[in-house]
């Protein structure tokens, strides 16, 4: 899957195979945040993407479990749901999972329904609908721990008595009652396996009805509902305060941006450092000659020049998390929803963009959560616009290499973070311009309404970030280490033929010299010389590989490679037009493969994909065209 | 407290609150809700029709708006729109167009 090799933790869908060979399989089914992923992580031992907002899984992901006695059993997690009547893309999935419409699953054979224990009442309104499926069923109330320090009580065996189904207490993130759910899925490998295709749904539940027997049950089995939660009502007190809410969050943002530039600083150094002695220990073992000038000067230098952007890029992603985890992020959505509401989307949609600042791909899937059709395909073409992570290590370099670290903006916050502030606002205004566009031309569309559940705050658990920033790390070095490592062998090879009696031609007139030259016309305008226009066909196949990429051709011009000698080479390069020009190019430009594709495979063709790479491509040249010429003209 | 319902109040103090009100002249109406909407934060009161589409109705429903159940408005994005309302449990922000549809009964009936 295109998605799963750049920026999205990687899915087990192989396992679909073993599934389809008629293996057992328990299906997990709730409402939204109930904590299905975190039990299916537990159970499992995955770690799929788990987080304090509804509507955080849009696909079904397979995993296995290993039973106390050895045997395997296939669980699958799925979105969440607030009933089987599916309005959405991800609640689709779900209701297709559940009546075996998913031809290659089959239906489950048994159920595991995840309700959070703190919202007995509203949440038993789904475990109706799925307990009359008839499939065997355990009711996992989980949130045990929460439900605990709120002062509430359920007692199970009465519950369990009511229901006519097995009842477990648990706490998915603690592991309490973990062992429970593993005896329900030990259990259903004994049952013979399902030999139903499909059923079909009820039609229209009996909502009221519901909520009633709910009620009843609540009380026959003795449901003390818990306080509400006083902290949430507190930190709401503050973040949504009227001025004091968006202050915090503009000198949170600042703050993190300031502490990427300093903080990370000797980071990068000792990542740095690290990248040149390998290099220069692992250049001997080579022999002398086109190899080692290939491996060495040309591409372990480039990548390197990428990967000492990792502490940076973590950073980003730990405050991501934590605004993830916390359950600020459906707050976020709250206050952007008068903004979004002018051009036309919901807040629910910001959810997706603000998950585009880590990576397109993931943000576009989770436009499966927006029920109109239209509202969603706006949301897709407007999400490439936000500040993907792979543009932070561009624009870092470029900003330090024209703004001096000292200069001053406003009080506490330099020059260099007003900077990329800038940037990430440009971005996230043109998302709104070109949604406000779409809205009066090709995709013209009612007001939606809003409905959104807002999560509790919750603490971030210490160890759940860690894994996080773990997998970011991973997914960061195969992307240098195949996507940009793959562009930088191809760009050595052309910036060193062809070759005239043995010897490597002068870089301007080597094959990359060609391209670039060819190139000219088109970026000359810009201000870019021919090796930022190499740099520029580069980066369309993965955005940091412009800098892979000048660092191979200054890495050939001049071998002896040591610190700033990129950014020394860009400020020859580059006029300080140039330069704000190739930045505001970059915040426009649609250059990824995988955002691409994975538009391609949720918009069912290529209409959209196509109207998206030529919009955002002339969006940005001319941008960049106007940006060059203003500053120019200031200077 | 009951001046626009047609319900008579039950309770024997209105009187006095009546004439409470009439001190305050103009503000009356708004201390008076019969929309979700007209309900400002830290009040609670008594759900009644949803006059919202029928795909809606089910939404609001699924997520625990029942006519007849309590909710309390405990909070609002910083222009004042979505508001956040408690209701069966959980909070749950809507557009005040969308609150506007939906009917409330007046406080004196939120005894719980
Ligand atoms: N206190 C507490 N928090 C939990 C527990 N289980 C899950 N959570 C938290 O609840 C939030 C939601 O968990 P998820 O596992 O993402 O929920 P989900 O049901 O998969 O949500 P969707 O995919 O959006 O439907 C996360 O912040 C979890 O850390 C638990 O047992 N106790
Ligand atoms: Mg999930």
């Amino acid at each position: 899957m295109a998605g799963n090799d750049s920026c999205h933790p990687v899915a087990t869908d192989s396992v679909d195979a073993s599934i389809r060979a008629g293996q057992h399989y328990v299906a997990l089914v709730g409402p939204p945040n109930a904590g299905k992923t975190t039990l299916f992580n537990r159970l499992t031992g995955l770690r799929q993407k788990v987080a304090n907002f509804p509507g955080v899984t849009v696909e079904h992901h397979v995993g296995r479990a290993r039973t106390q006695q050895g045997r395997e059993v296939f669980v699958i997690d799925l979105p969440g749901v607030y009933s089987l009547d599916a309005r959405s893309e991800d609640e689709r999935v779900t209701a297709d999972v559940l009546t075996g419409a998913k031809t290659e699953l089959g239906r489950p054979d048994s159920v595991v329904i995840v309700l959070d224990a703190t919202n007995l009442h509203r949440h038993l309104l789904l475990a109706a609908p799925v307990l009359a499926l008839g499939l065997p069923t355990l009711v996992v109330l989980n949130m045990a721990d929460d439900l605990a320090a709120r002062g509430g009580s359920v007692d199970t065996a009465a519950l369990a008595a009511q229901l006519g189904a097995p009842v477990a207490l648990v706490s998915a993130a603690k592991g309490d009652g973990v062992e429970k759910v593993m005896q329900f899925l030990e259990g259903s490998l004994a049952r013979p396996h399902s030999t139903t295709k499909r059923v079909e749904l009820p039609v229209l539940q009996d909502l009221p009805g519901c909520r009633t027997w709910a009620g009843q049950i609540g009380t026959k089995s003795g449901y003390r509902a818990p306080a509400p939660p006083v902290w949430t009502r507190r930190l709401d007190g503050i973040f949504l305060h009227p001025w004091l809410g968006p202050l915090i969050f503009v000198l949170v943002v600042a703050a993190v941006f300031e502490t990427i530039f300093s903080g990370a600083q000797p980071l990068m150094d000792a990542v740095e450092k690290l990248i040149v002695t390998s290099g220069n220990s692992l250049a001997p073992l080579l022999p002398e000659g086109l190899l080692r000038g290939a491996l060495i000067d040309g591409v372990w230098n480039g990548v390197g020049s990428v990967v000492v952007f990792l502490p940076q890029i973590l950073l980003l992603f730990l405050f991501i998390g934590v605004l993830e985890d916390s359950g600020y992020l459906a707050r976020a959505a709250l206050i952007a929803d008068r903004t979004m509401s002018r051009v036309g989307l919901q807040g629910k949609a910001f959810i997706p963009l603000l998950s585009a600042y880590a990576c397109a791909v993931p943000a576009i899937m989770a436009t499966r959560t927006i029920e109109n059709t239209r509202d969603r395909i706006a949301t897709i073409l407007i999400a490439p616009f936000m500040t993907c992570s792979a543009r932070l290590p561009v624009y870092l370099l470029i900003v330090a290499a024209f703004i001096p670290e000292t200069a001053p903006f406003a009080g506490p916050i330099g020059a260099r973070t007003a900077a990329l502030l800038g940037l990430y606002i440009i971005g996230f205004l043109a998302a709104i311009v070109t949604a406000q566009l779409l809205r009066s031309t090709i995709l013209r569309r009612e007001r939606s309404t809003f409905i959104l559940e807002l999560p509790p705050y919750r603490m971030p658990s210490l160890r759940s970030l860690a894994l996080r920033l773990w997998d970011r790390a991973l997914i960061f070095l195969k992307r240098a280490g195949t996507v940009i490592l793959g562009v930088l062998m191809v760009l050595w090879f052309l910036a060193n033929f062809p070759r005239t009696n043995g010897q490597p031609p002068d870089p301007e007139h080597s094959y990359a010299g060609h391209i670039g030259h060819a190139a000219e016309p088109a970026i000359q305008p810009l201000g870019f010389n021919w090796k930022v226009g190499v740099g520029i066909v580069a980066s369309f196949a993965a955005r940091e590989a412009i800098i892979g990429t000048l660092g191979t051709l200054y890495g050939i011009e001049n071998a002896d490679k040591d610190s700033d000698k990129l950014q020394e080479a860009l400020r020859a390069d580059l006029t300080p037009a140039g330069a704000a020009a190739l930045l505001v190019f970059f915040a426009f430009a649609m250059q990824c493969f995988s955002t691409t594709a994975i538009v391609r495979r949720e918009t069912g063709g290529w209409f959209w994909p196509t109207v998206q790479f030529s919009y955002m491509t002339a969006f940005a040249y001319c941008s960049a065209l106007i940006t060059h010429a203003l500053v120019s003209a200031r200077i | 407290m009951q001046l626009d319902t047609p319900k008579p109040s039950p309770y024997p103090k209105s009187r006095v609150q009546l004439s409470f009100n009439k001190l305050r002249g103009k503000k009356l109406e708004s201390v008076q809700p019969t929309s979700l909407a007209d309900l400002r934060c830290g009040q609670h009161a008594v759900l009644g029709d949803l006059d919202v589409a029928d795909e809606l109705r089910r939404r609001l429903m699924e997520m625990g708006f029942f006519p007849g159940s309590r909710i309390d408005a405990t909070g609002c994005a910083p222009g004042g729109d979505p508001r956040i309302y408690r209701v069966d449990g959980s909070e749950i922000a809507l557009r005040a167009e969308t609150a506007a549809q939906i009917r409330i009964r007046p406080l004196a009936a939120a005894a719980d």
